[in-house]
């Protein structure tokens, strides 16, 4: 028996597989769509402009890119910045480094992200993608320094995941206040190409943060026995043990809407930039 | 009939190798049809476990072409004709002969779990639960214990933790007790210590291989983990816990 295969004629060595499918094609795809989106977040909190546009109308209404909301502090330095009087504290404070021109996004970035980075899905993409713990089913995985934990000891923080969970819900606040802020210009109620991608938005990210295992969990899970809240039934069945299955049939798409809302948002975020900078028109019923 | 190539792996414990043989194939034969038709033409001591041929006894356990299957599941025409189809024993668990592995690991760790301890019976000496109340065990039940989740899972597999994990089917089998409205017993330190639910690192592969299409990692493995933070992690839950006493 050769030195590289062991018992079994399973062959040894990081990677090794005697699979004969393209395993490494979902590792590589969900590992570079995870870097370009991260990029691009980067590359929108460095920058720091381009995320507002209201037409130069003043008043009640405009698109706010959803890497700055919500907005804390306004910094009129940049081109296409929100004004002012729509963030929450009023310019950023002097101290800030000019370099690093967007406080808001450095903010409240780290809150979505830490969301996505304890989600179970993500987990399960990461681990395989960039850890390569293993990077698929059935494949060797990168040696371990040491002795394999999982996620005891260095990787305990995932499970405080509900907590992310209830930054995600808050910042989904902000975020469908931002889209009915989208519906109006100058305080003029009106819609426009841009109010329905910010409308989306919020709607996809809820979907996808509602159907989170760790709400799952709060809603109804935790239970062992959903009938014992007698008095609280609705149609039949107990108001808990709905809940849990609305959350579940989310749940059970939560792949999908992990990818799907992450998307949107950047594209949102590409849909500002592009009309705040003038680069593409935004088609809409106010003319402007 | 058409022939096509099988390689098997022959051996044991102390070691073996991978034989050749050129099958007669014909239409909807699953590869344990295969491993029967070599048996009988070509290596009469060919090891394979078998029992039902249904894909509900969880015997024919193996690795075709790297991915751990159920044979009697899999069929041939599923692969590509000129595609050499490659038989394995299981690899997390020690080989007694050919395809047979000793899966005798998997009920040590049952025998370790606690049993169901049910309250006590109502008044007309019955049972009463909702079948709102047994949806999810039922979905536990399913499993036919043919091992292909603890196989596949990279903790038991590749990392030799054996010492501090029960494995995917051990955790169906604690989630089935443990979200049993019947059931009183508590089992969550054990899950966090001896069960080692954290070495689970979610990767899913459980899932992906299940015959029965239990949905290991989001029904019953992730619900165990956040019952567990409840229990040591959540620092709310554990001031609320020691105010009310619940």
């Amino acid at each position: 028996m050769a030195a590289d295969v062991g018992t079994g004629g399973h062959p040894k060595g990081m990677f090794k597989t005697l699979r004969t499918d393209a395993w490494w094609f979902e590792p590589l795809w969900t590992g570079l769509g995870f870097l370009i989106f991260t990029i691009y977040a980067n590359y929108e909190m460095l920058k720091g402009d381009n995320y507002w546009y209201n037409a130069g109308v003043e008043g009640f209404g405009g698109y706010l890119s959803p890497f700055f909301s919500p907005l804390f502090f306004a910094d009129t330095r940049v081109w296409a910045g929100a004004p002012v009087h729509e963030s929450f504290f009023g310019l950023a404070p002097e101290w800030w480094p000019t370099w690093f021109p967007s406080i808001s996004a450095a903010l409240i970035l780290p809150l979505p992200l830490s969301f996505r980075l304890t989600c179970y899905y993500y987990r399960k993409f990461y681990y395989r993608a960039y850890f390569m713990t293993p990077p698929a089913c059935a494949v060797n995985p990168a040696p371990q320094p040491g002795r394999y934990e999982g996620e005891r000891m260095m990787l305990l923080f995932q499970n405080l995941h509900r907590y992310a969970l209830y930054t995600a819900i808050v910042v989904i606040g902000f975020l469908s206040w931002d889209a009915f802020m989208s519906f109006f210009r100058g305080g003029q109620l009106g819609v426009g190409v841009g109010s329905i991608i910010l409308t989306i938005n919020p709607i996809l990210l809820g979907m996808y943060t509602f159907g989170c295992h760790a709400w799952r969990h709060l809603v109804g899970g935790r239970k062992d026995c959903f009938s014992c809240d007698a008095l609280n039934r609705d149609k039949g069945m107990t108001k808990s043990y709905g809940a849990w299955r609305a959350v579940t049939w989310l749940n059970e798409r939560h792949m999908l809407l992990a990818w799907v809302s992450m998307i949107w948002v950047g594209w949102t975020a590409v849909y500002v930039r592009l009309v705040a900078s003038g680069a593409i028109t935004d088609f809409n019923t106010w003319g402007n | 009939m058409a022939e096509r190539k099988f390689r098997v792996w022959r051996g044991n414990a102390e070691g073996g190798e991978f034989v050749d043989y050129q099958v007669e194939i014909e239409p909807g034969m699953v590869v344990l049809d295969a491993v029967h038709r070599i048996q009988t033409h070509q290596a009469n001591d060919l090891a394979v476990r078998w029992n039902c041929k249904a894909g509900k006894c969880g015997s024919c356990s193996c690795e075709v072409n790297g991915k751990p299957k159920l044979s009697c599941m899999t069929r041939v025409n599923d692969y590509a004709p000129d595609e050499t189809i490659t038989i394995q024993p299981l690899r997390t668990f020690p080989i007694l002969k050919d395809l047979v592995t000793d899966v005798t690991w998997n009920y040590e760790q049952k025998a370790k779990i606690k049993p169901l301890q049910p309250r006590p019976r109502e008044a007309d000496g019955t049972h009463r639960m909702q079948q709102e109340d047994v949806d999810r065990v039922q979905e536990f039940r399913k499993c036919i214990e043919c091992f292909l989740c603890q196989d596949v899972c990279h903790v038991l597999r590749n990392q030799d933790r054996k010492d501090a994990f029960v494995g995917p089917r051990l955790m169906i089998h604690i989630a089935q007790l443990e979200m049993n409205p019947l059931d009183t017993a508590d089992r969550i330190p054990e899950l966090k210590k001896e069960y080692g639910s954290g070495l689970c690192n979610i990767t899913r592969c459980c899932t992906d291989v299940c015959p029965e299409h239990i949905n290991i990692t989001d029904n019953a493995i992730i619900p165990l983990k956040e019952r567990v933070v409840d229990r040591y992690y959540d620092p709310v839950m554990m001031i609320w816990r020691a105010l009310t006493g619940k």
